[in-house]
């Protein structure tokens, strides 16, 4: 177990370190000037030389770049060309209202997705399985920021009962949560009647039932507790993709999050931003990839990782 | 001898209904602007955001526009980013996916390290990362999506390229001294396609729904360009006034993400090896 935590760890590392590497040069790739994006069209030749010079950007791009994982090793991540504030203190900032959103949203997709998924195995062939899966196809097409327009068309400007945009009480949490997990919830819920479907096959299920336990029993005890082992993981990975879904949602409710800020900074051309923030959200993806692949050694304890 | 498939196809009443949409959608991409009442960018003199009527069926925007009109005409749009998306997606997976899979070796390990690489950046963040060095506009949020679910094709191609090339008919070809390109071509290529039409087929409802999603952050198509995301973005603005602003374009959008992905499904129904039996 040690072994393979060990071994995992620094895969991540190396995963980490590639995808750094691909943002520093990609980031380098965009055309143009960034001394003179930052100053705009109006400024010196000479001004823009001298903050080429202060900011590095002569420099051999080898420089640059080992310059760039020092400073990112010293959690140093560059100023803002926007607000010339450092990034980090923006990210700081900023983090909170998305993971608060991501995890909402997937809190949502657990509790929707594991009871319909339940259902529809617990009554297959029947139509409630049927419409179960329908809704879940539809939630999967339905693209977030159409469903959130329509939360919005109805329960805010019609209806009156929630806020059509901001961030604060649990008011504003209602409608851009629906959007974001309801495509989730249809993932769960596929993935839960499946797993549930395939497990209420089994020979247990028929000797728990033999014996003449109930119903409910049998599905909560020694159904569910097998079947939810695939619906956990695939939660953590889709945790993780939940994070770039925060992009378009943000943008939507005006939720003052990383997503958002990503948007706002490719328009204002702020490179060190958005250099910064898909490190980050990067990073959360490699730890929670990380922490899922550790998760199913505890969830199913026939898995031996050496 | 595609009897049992058909039969598989033809077993639920959805799938024909997701066909029929799909072909409208098709039709609509190739015909429609003759068919629209009027231009994509013809103002209505004094017809701003009236609500839908049976001279204006969407209603109209905001510059008076017939929406009706935008929305086929957004089709075409829809239809070719979400083809030529996945169409470079498929393109470069294949490439690549060939590659690592055929010649094996450091090949393998350079292109599927990457591929982790890739693949460790949400997709939609991976096209922004594009994007930001590209510039906002629809080709490159067509190229950014492209780029952004390559790896997803290298992946299912290098696999199933490991399957066929131990096949009997490869070593065959190979013992007869066929060169490794003709091998690729002739023998290998043919025999993972299955696979990979079905996965172009669920990325085609994706790179839609990307591309729409980009667009209506303001990444992708611009205004007055009647794209379906666009006009969304457009529509935010005006949703205390014209709720058929928001409706009809976002429900052409996910009647057509919904089609796409009920027609991939079965696809993969069908031709999934593992299901034949």
């Amino acid at each position: 177990m040690k072994h393979f935590i060990i071994r995992r760890a620094f895969a991540s590392v190396i995963v980490l370190w590639g995808v750094s590497t691909l943002i520093f040069f990609t980031v380098h790739m965009i055309p143009g000037d960034p001394a003179r994006v930052m100053l705009g069209v109006r400024a010196t030749p000479e001004r823009v030389e001298s903050l080429r010079e202060s900011m590095g950007l002569d420099d051999p791009l080898l420089t640059q770049y080992f310059r760039f994982f020092g400073n990112v090793a010293r959690g140093d991540l560059g100023r803002s060309f926007r607000t010339n504030r450092p990034v980090g203190h923006e990210i700081a900032v900023r983090i909170g209202p998305t993971v608060q959103l991501a995890f909402a949203g997937m809190g949502l997709a657990l509790i929707i997705g594991v009871s319909a998924g339940v259902l529809a195995a617990a009554f297959r062939d029947t139509w409630i399985e049927t419409v179960v899966m329908m809704v879940a196809m539809i939630g999967i097409s339905v693209p977030n920021f159409v469903l959130g327009m329509l939360l919005m068309l109805y329960f805010s400007l019609h209806l009156r009962w929630l806020p059509t945009m901001g961030h604060g009480t649990w008011q504003h949490f209602v409608a851009p949560v629906i959007s974001l997990g309801f495509l989730y919830s249809a993932i769960i819920a596929r993935i839960t009647r499946s797993s549930m479907v395939e497990i209420l096959g089994m020979d247990y299920i028929r000797s728990a039932r033999a014996k003449g336990l109930s119903e409910r029993v049998v599905m909560t005890k020694h159904a569910l507790k097998n079947g939810l082992i695939p619906v956990v993981t695939i939660a953590g990975l889709y945790l993780a993709v939940l994070l770039g879904g925060t992009v378009v949602v943000e943008t939507l409710f005006s939720w003052p999050g990383l997503g958002r800020l990503a948007v706002e900074s490719i328009l204002a051309r702020d490179y060190p931003m958005i250099q910064a923030i898909i490190l980050v959200i990067s990073s959360g993806f490699v730890l929670i990839n990380f922490l899922v692949d550790l998760s199913y050694g505890f969830l199913d304890p026939r898995i031996r990782y050496d | 001898m595609y009897r049992k498939q058909w039969n598989k196809f033809r077993a639920k009443k959805i799938n024909f209904l997701a066909a029929g949409f799909v072909a409208l959608l098709l039709f609509t991409a190739l015909f429609g602007p003759r068919l629209a009442p009027y231009s994509a960018r013809h103002q209505v003199p004094g017809s701003v955001l009236t609500s839908p009527s049976s001279a204006h069926w969407f209603g109209t925007d905001s510059l008076g526009r017939d929406l009706f009109s935008r929305v086929i005409h957004g089709t075409r749009i829809t239809v070719i980013m979400g083809v030529s998306a996945t169409f470079i997606a498929a393109f470069l997976g294949l490439v690549q996916g060939l590659i690592a899979g055929y010649y094996g070796r450091m090949w393998d390990t350079v292109i599927m390290r990457f591929t982790d690489i890739l693949l460790s950046i949400p997709g939609i963040l991976l096209a922004i990362t594009i994007i930001a060095v590209l510039g906002p506009g629809l080709n490159n949020v067509v190229i950014a999506i492209g780029i952004g679910s390559m790896p997803q094709f290298t992946r299912v191609v290098r696999g199933s390229v490991l399957a066929v090339k131990e096949e009997d008919y490869v070593t065959g070809a190979r013992a007869l001294g066929q060169n490794d390109f003709l091998i690729i071509v002739r023998h290998v290529l043919p025999n993972i396609m299955g696979p990979v039409i079905v996965l172009a087929t669920l990325r085609v409802a994706a790179a839609v729904l990307n591309a729409a999603a980009l667009s209506f952050v303001g990444l992708g198509a611009q205004p007055p360009t009647p794209e379906w995301g666009a006009m969304l973005n457009e529509a935010r603005r005006y949703m205390r006034q014209a709720w058929w602003y928001t409706v009809f374009p976002g429900g052409a959008l996910a009647l057509t993400v919904l089609s796409i992905n009920i027609l991939g499904d079965s696809l993969r129904d069908i031709l999934d090896p593992r299901t034949y039996y």
